[in-house]
């Protein structure tokens, strides 16, 4: 691309070989340290002590429940999210109604807290100390400390994941579509499956992957909530910091190769997706509101 | 009337607000509630205890940092992928959200790994006499990695939209560069930088994942305020733990106050331009 500038127009600004070089040296070293160093370490950590111990960390039945559990959390939580997502994006991009901005905000919330704070709010709402704790206590209901806590804190700190993709994207596609749509006799739902569906299914994909990402990953927020029950209420992030302080790290860190590798996966399925155009339209970053500032006239 | 042309906005409305309410607002109000059924008195002596005030101290200084540092090495990384073509730019580009995309525990044992004093990092550090693990600049190790990938995200969009035509006056002008940078690409990234720092700033003082396992955790020095809400409610100190936690929703609703108004100023600025 900088082949072209630099034939009759002069270079542009940082251009110059010499600079050039050192900057792009100087960043790929610190990232290299920073970034890929962290990813190496994992699997020459989980393999240092052999195949042996690496095979018989992932082979043990508090590591096999503790990953049935992430995947458990993650077939719940995923698709709930994404069907709140929809509907959010849904009445966000094709409604005027009061309130709208303020919605955006509160459904923005998770990303500006803090973890442990979601799951301390979580013990005061469930919990003995809480809202419905006597209550879920006199029916016998376990929610904190048991895998439905698990599921509403994760659900807690990926609300915002797919309708932050959806709601940019249905914005600047208007709603002419699903108007000619309905106006032609086709039933909402079939509006939404073959006229909305189609023109979001990336985007979509795109946060129900950084979504399950989260989901698989949280740590701080579950860990108040679940209890820490060894081979109970363990995910696998928890599970790894159990191992950890327990002095076993080689048993730490295989089954933090298995978080890894759904990291570097995920990736890779970004990158994918943004080649189908997904996370394209898109705020500069979390927060700014979709809506425009001046409402169009209808 | 076209509005009204649309069906499904009282299943969809309904589902979006049965759901906020109950996974957003509830536990935050319950947290608020909690909070506040403290008293003034009894609230103030839990927050300002010295304990407390010495969690946020180390949790703020490590914040502006790692902030201070994703500044400078976000700005460049930006610069390098959006400026410059080389081999292996397109992995770069889709590494720089592996922070984000990487659990916070993994980044935390990997990390401590690195800094540790037999590490790879640790052991040559220690040689210069510079400790990292268990110590604030651990903390500040931690919260650059969990943060690094806002700046680079926030100003790579800018920098790409950026009209060449601005640069070519001030060549034609006879500005060096650096003086162009300066005077005409820096004040047209500033919205963007501020909108990143703000973000990154926001996500370093309510990280605990990668934290924990580098910082050493000892009260008074590296203990940073997540972890001592974590700690009073495994004391079952209830109270306490609420107090501290709103300080930290409060400054998170501070710092979404601060990150909406410089991205709405970002945004109509970058439309002028």
């Amino acid at each position: 691309m900088s082949n072209a500038s630099s034939g009759r127009k002069p270079p542009r600004v940082g251009d110059q070989p010499l600079f050039r070089r050192l900057l792009i040296g100087i960043v790929l070293v610190v990232g290299a340290l920073l970034i890929l160093a962290p990813l190496i370490v994992i699997g020459v950590e989980a393999f240092s002590e052999g195949w042996r111990v690496y095979a018989s960390t992932l082979a043990d039945p508090d590591t096999r429940h503790a990953i049935f559990l992430t995947v458990v959390t993650a077939l719940i939580a995923v698709p709930i999210n994404t069907v709140f997502g929809i509907a959010a994006a849904w009445a966000i991009t094709k409604f005027d109604f009061p309130g709208r901005r303020f919605l955006l905000v509160v459904i923005e919330i998770p990303f500006s807290i803090s973890p442990i704070v979601a799951g301390v709010a979580y013990l005061f709402v469930y919990g003995l100390q809480g809202f419905f704790g006597p209550l879920l206590e006199a029916y016998d209901i376990k929610i904190l400390f048991a895998l439905p806590g698990i599921i509403l804190a994760s659900m807690f700190v990926t609300a915002p994941f797919v309708a932050r993709e959806l709601i940019p994207l249905m914005q600047a596609q208007g709603r002419d579509l699903e108007e000619a749509a309905t106006s032609l006799g086709a039933s909402g739902w079939r509006t939404f499956f073959s006229v909305t569906l189609p023109n979001i299914k990336w985007a979509l994909l795109y946060g129900v992957v950084l979504c399950n990402a989260r989901v698989m990953g949280e740590f701080g927020a579950v860990s108040v909530v679940s209890g820490n029950i060894r081979g109970q209420t363990n995910t696998l992030p928890l599970h790894i910091e159990l191992l950890y302080h327990d002095y076993q790290a080689a048993g730490a860190f295989a089954s933090a190769s298995i978080l890894a590798v759904i990291a570097v996966f995920t990736i890779i399925a970004k990158v994918a997706l943004e080649r189908q155009g997904a996370g394209r339209v898109r705020r500069p970053a979390l927060s700014t509101p979709a809506v425009p500032a001046v409402e169009p006239k209808p | 009337m076209r509005r009204n042309v649309l069906p499904g906005l009282s299943l969809s409305l309904g589902v979006t607000l049965f759901y906020v309410g109950l996974i957003v607002v509830l536990p935050l109000a319950a947290l608020i509630f909690k909070a506040a059924s403290l008293g003034p008195v009894d609230y103030w002596s839990i927050i300002s205890s010295s304990r407390a005030v010495a969690s946020y101290r180390v949790t703020v200084l490590s914040a502006l940092g790692a902030t201070a540092f994703n500044l400078v090495f976000g700005l460049a990384l930006a610069w390098v992928l959006t400026r410059y073509r080389f081999p292996g730019w397109r992995l770069i580009d889709a590494m720089v959200d592996l922070p984000f995309a990487l659990p916070t525990a993994v980044a935390g044992i990997s990390l401590t790994a690195l800094f540790a004093n037999n590490g790879w990092f640790g052991s040559v550090l220690s040689e210069l006499g510079i400790k990292v693990a268990y110590t604030p600049l651990g903390i500040m190790v931690a919260m650059c990695f969990t943060s690094l990938p806002f700046i680079v995200r926030t100003v790579q969009p800018v920098l790409e939209d950026l009209d060449p035509a601005l640069e070519e006056a001030a060549q034609s002008l006879g500005g060096s560069d650096w003086t162009i940078f300066r005077k005409v690409i820096f004040p047209l990234l500033t919205p963007a930088l501020l909108a990143g720092l703000s973000l990154s700033f926001a996500r370093s003082l309510g990280e605990f994942g990668a934290i924990i396992f580098i910082a050493g955790n000892q009260p008074m020095s590296t203990e940073i305020t997540a972890l001592l809400v974590f700690i009073r409610l495994e004391e079952y100190d209830y109270q306490a733990a609420a107090a501290i936690a709103s300080v930290l929703l409060i400054t998170a609703f501070v710092m979404l106050a601060v990150t909406n108004l410089l991205q709405a100023r970002a945004l109509r600025y970058t439309a002028r331009s």
